[in-house]
């Protein structure tokens, strides 16, 4: 594994996706309706993210109890609607997570 | 009802804006720490070298790419194929960047190299919150500046102190602290959901994103991307029309 290489190649693509646009700013002019789209932009890609990876175990869909990261994300959820503040959700849903990892899936014994 | 300095005050300074995008961002931060911490055993456990681990937090800076790459490296794949696979995972970040473009198109080459390269999901959720909020303040990429930076050292901290404890827990992500990226980024998806188009979005997103997790290199995430935009721009069409 050539690291070199692979944190060259990393870094150099990662910041073009991030910098082309605005290098070409100058020469870009976006229409209201792509403004519009774009507002979708981050709730939709940070779903993208969440999803998968709350409800997700090694490829197969897993909703139940038995799930702590839904529990915990169910949790978030709601800390988030009534709160509205950032480091509560993180701090309270990941201690749910931690609780419900702990008590709830632990100590169920493993079928053979 | 916001907790943090109200990203809709009037600031005037340069250095109050810096400042204030310094402490906005501190939730976000505050949960990028596991993550960080995580990466940095992560990656040493998986056989990176700790000089290799500590540039790619420090030169690419993109948590989830950074995160499948440790993954891929375990399983001896080519450098090449985890370039391929961080740009599919990274494009959303075009996306961001074009989100920006009404607020950083003005600006001189010298703020738009480092907002650019410094540019993640958590920093524009940050910056577009501050310039999307009423009022002419004229210096509001300094704030956009300020979050990016406190993110940036903070992620170079966690990723060095991770490295440093990978040689002493060998099992930390076995412990599920990585779900601290699932909890922050749903605490940035629901404030968004204030109306109908946007949660059908996101849930379509999400829906998409399930369906399609097997597709290889991460091509699922841009899929789930552009379905859910589409969904929300066309419920927002038929709801005005009162369908």
């Amino acid at each position: 594994m050539n690291e070199l290489l692979l944190i060259l190649g990393m870094a150099i693509a990662t910041f073009a996706i991030r910098y082309v646009m605005f290098a070409a700013s100058s020469h870009i002019r976006l229409s209201p309706a792509l403004l519009n789209a774009l507002r979708y932009v981050p709730p939709v890609v940070l779903s993208a993210i969440v999803v998968p990876e709350v409800l997700l175990k090694d490829g197969v869909i897993s909703v139940g109890y038995m799930n702590a990261r839904l529990v915990g994300a169910i949790a978030a959820i709601a800390i988030a609607y009534f709160t509205r503040n950032l480091l509560l959700t993180i701090v309270l849903g990941m201690a749910v997570f931690f609780s419900w990892q702990a008590l709830v899936v632990s100590s169920i014994p493993l079928h053979s | 009802m916001p907790l943090l300095p109200s990203p809709s005050a009037n600031r005037h300074t340069p250095s109050q804006e810096f400042w204030a995008g310094a402490r906005g961002i501190i939730p976000l931060v505050i949960g990028a720490i596991p993550f960080g911490l995580i990466f940095g055993t992560l990656a040493t456990n998986n056989g990176l070298s700790p000089a290799a681990t500590l540039a790619m937090s420090a030169f690419v800076f993109a948590g989830s790419a950074q995160f499948i790459a440790a993954g891929m490296i375990a399983a001896n794949t080519g450098w090449l194929l985890i370039v391929l696979t961080t740009v599919v995972v990274n494009l959303r970040h075009l996306l961001y960047a074009v989100s920006l473009l009404p607020y950083v198109s003005k600006l001189p080459q010298r703020w738009k190299i480092p907002l650019g390269f410094l540019l993640t999901d958590e920093t524009f959720a940050i910056a577009i919150r501050r310039y999307e909020s009423e009022g002419p303040a004229p210096f509001k990429h300094w704030y956009h500046l300020g979050a990016a930076l406190t993110m940036y050292l903070n992620w170079l901290l966690c990723t060095s102190i991770g490295i440093t404890l990978g040689q002493l827990i060998p099992n930390a992500s076995e412990w599920g602290l990585d779900f601290a990226m699932s909890v922050t980024f749903i605490g940035m998806i629901v404030p968004y959901l204030k109306n109908r188009p946007m949660v059908i979005a996101v849930v379509v997103a999400g829906l998409v994103a399930l369906v399609a997790a097997s597709l290889p290199h991460q091509l699922g995430l841009m899929v789930a991307a552009f379905s859910g935009i589409g969904a929300g721009v066309i419920s927002e069409r038929y709801l005005k029309r009162g369908v």
